[in-house]
């Protein structure tokens, strides 16, 4: 008996076995604690919610290892933690930290901005944001095993989640009806390897699992982008940046479950208390905008 | 054969994909009353604990065990600790089966492997044997003991109990629901025609 580790199907199977969950972002054990307890499939462990990095400003780098420690000691679910864009040695930090995820994420300031890190050098499985079929099939190129539509994050506001779900999840039901002689063209336009435009018309779905992102701040809103298409969703500064977080993260956990029941969802969404306060993405100059990062 | 799959969370999908290539129904059991008209469920692979909330949340633990009392059940990964009667943690489980699962036995992410399993309950070939079942185990738990009864179906080298059975329900540490080889799934649609 031979054991291979590090190998495409467990990379990728790992988000299999997270659909139809919630990713919570923590930042101290005790968040973590109360993510897990409200039934969160994962833990991202971070210094600072996406909300908190856009009040705080300047450059936003990967978490003290201390706090990733301290967040993996707190509970028994997978916990993830971001690195830049194309900071590889971030990501091989993490990787010896035993962390169970990297998200190569757009929320923290990119450190290149040309190149993604090479994700088929590490063990350690990847999710990467994108918000068109054409970047989640070059992040999967690079070896991303999970995808996740970007939304704008730290805002509250869903309409981006939306607009990129809807982009993905459309483009997949267009290639749907090409002509085989068509994808060719249609892979130099959307800036994807061919053989992976092939292969999401073959699977009807991207080869690897897709949650939404960004943005996410209320039952109904997981519940929507579940009802959308994806296999799940992240939910960044929605909960702890809310009145109630341990009331909102159950609630948005049976939502998510529950998503095409508007009976429970109705029922889950009374009294949460504050919802966090949201920031339109309309109001949000351009240059501040977090989902343009990445190529 | 109408198979339920539970899908409160997790690869719920890959099982009901897997049950309609071997032939039977499948359908997604979220609330106890989709367990109507259904011969066997399986339990996929998931977070236990996330199961385990939405599971007592939603009325299923009572409904599970009383369809556990007549019809077979199948857990993969969170699956099988949740079928299980000990984890030595606080955490919602059904109790059918008479095993203690140790969860995340081989560690983190970085554990997570695949390999060849010989699983000798399943069909045989022409040389009179099974052939090896390509397991993959994602921070996968172990079966640490089994009570009387419960028959031990596959281990690993070191000895690691990775797939019991015992009467009508059936546990894996391993997830066939990731892999093109559908005969565990066969073997369980054995178990629910009675086999």
């Amino acid at each position: 008996m031979e054991t291979q580790t590090g190998t495409v199907a467990v990379k990728r199977g790992l988000a299999q076995m997270l659909k139809g969950g919630v990713i919570m972002d923590v930042v101290t054990p005790e968040h973590a604690k109360i993510a897990e307890d409200a039934g969160a499939c994962a833990v991202m462990a971070l210094e600072r919610v996406p909300a908190d990095i856009r009040a705080h400003g300047g450059v936003a780098r990967m978490s003290d290892p201390e706090i990733i420690l301290r967040i993996m000691d707190a509970v028994t679910i997978p916990v993830m933690a971001k690195c830049r864009i194309g900071h590889f040695v971030e990501a091989q930090v993490l990787e010896a930290l035993g962390i169970d995820y990297i998200d190569e994420s757009e929320v923290l300031t990119p450190a290149d901005e040309a190149h993604h890190v090479n994700k088929h050098n590490f063990k350690v499985p990847f999710v990467c944001g994108c918000r068109n079929l054409g970047e989640a099939l070059r992040r999967i190129a690079e070896g991303a095993a999970m995808i996740r539509t970007k939304g704008e994050a730290g805002t509250g506001d869903v309409v981006e989640a939306v607009r990129h779900a809807r982009a993905v999840l459309g483009d997949i039901r267009r290639l749907q009806t090409m002509a085989e002689e068509e994808l060719f063209t249609f892979a130099k336009e959307i800036d994807a390897p061919y053989e992976l435009v092939k292969e999401t018309k073959e699977l009807g779905r991207l080869p690897v699992v897709n949650f939404a992102a960004g943005g996410i701040a209320t039952p109904a809103d997981a519940a929507l982008m579940m009802q959308l298409g994806v296999d799940g969703v992240f939910v960044g500064s929605g909960i702890f940046k809310s009145g109630d977080p341990a009331k909102r993260a159950k609630a948005i956990v049976e939502a998510t479950t529950h998503f095409r029941d508007a009976k429970i969802i109705a029922d889950v969404s009374r009294n949460l208390g504050e919802p966090m306060v949201g920031r339109q993405v309309n109001d949000i100059p351009s240059a501040e905008l977090l989902a343009q990062r990445g190529w | 054969m109408n198979i339920g799959v539970l899908a409160l969370q997790g690869d719920f999908s890959e099982h009901i994909q897997s049950i309609r290539r071997t032939g039977g129904e499948a359908s997604e059991v979220r609330l106890p009353r989709d367990l109507a008209g259904l011969n066997g469920l399986i339990v996929p692979g998931g977070e236990s604990t996330t199961i385990g909330k939405l599971a007592v949340q939603y009325g299923l633990i009572e409904a599970l065990h009383d369809f556990g009392k007549t019809r077979a059940i199948w857990g993969t990964c969170a699956g099988a600790i949740f079928l299980s009667k000990d984890v030595r943690r606080h955490q919602p489980l059904l109790g059918l089966m008479d095993i203690t699962v140790q969860r995340n036995a081989f560690g983190r992410q970085a554990e997570s492997f695949e390999i060849d399993l010989d699983i000798p309950a399943l069909a045989r070939e022409g040389n009179g044997r099974a052939r090896p079942f390509h397991a993959v185990f994602i921070r996968a738990p172990i079966i640490e003991s089994v009570g009387p009864g419960v028959e031990v179906l596959a281990r690993l080298e070191n000895g690691s109990i990775v797939a019991a059975r015992q009467g009508r329900f059936l546990a894996t540490s391993f997830h066939p629901e990731l892999t093109r080889d559908d005969r565990v799934h066969q073997y369980f649609l054995g178990i629910v025609g009675g086999k």
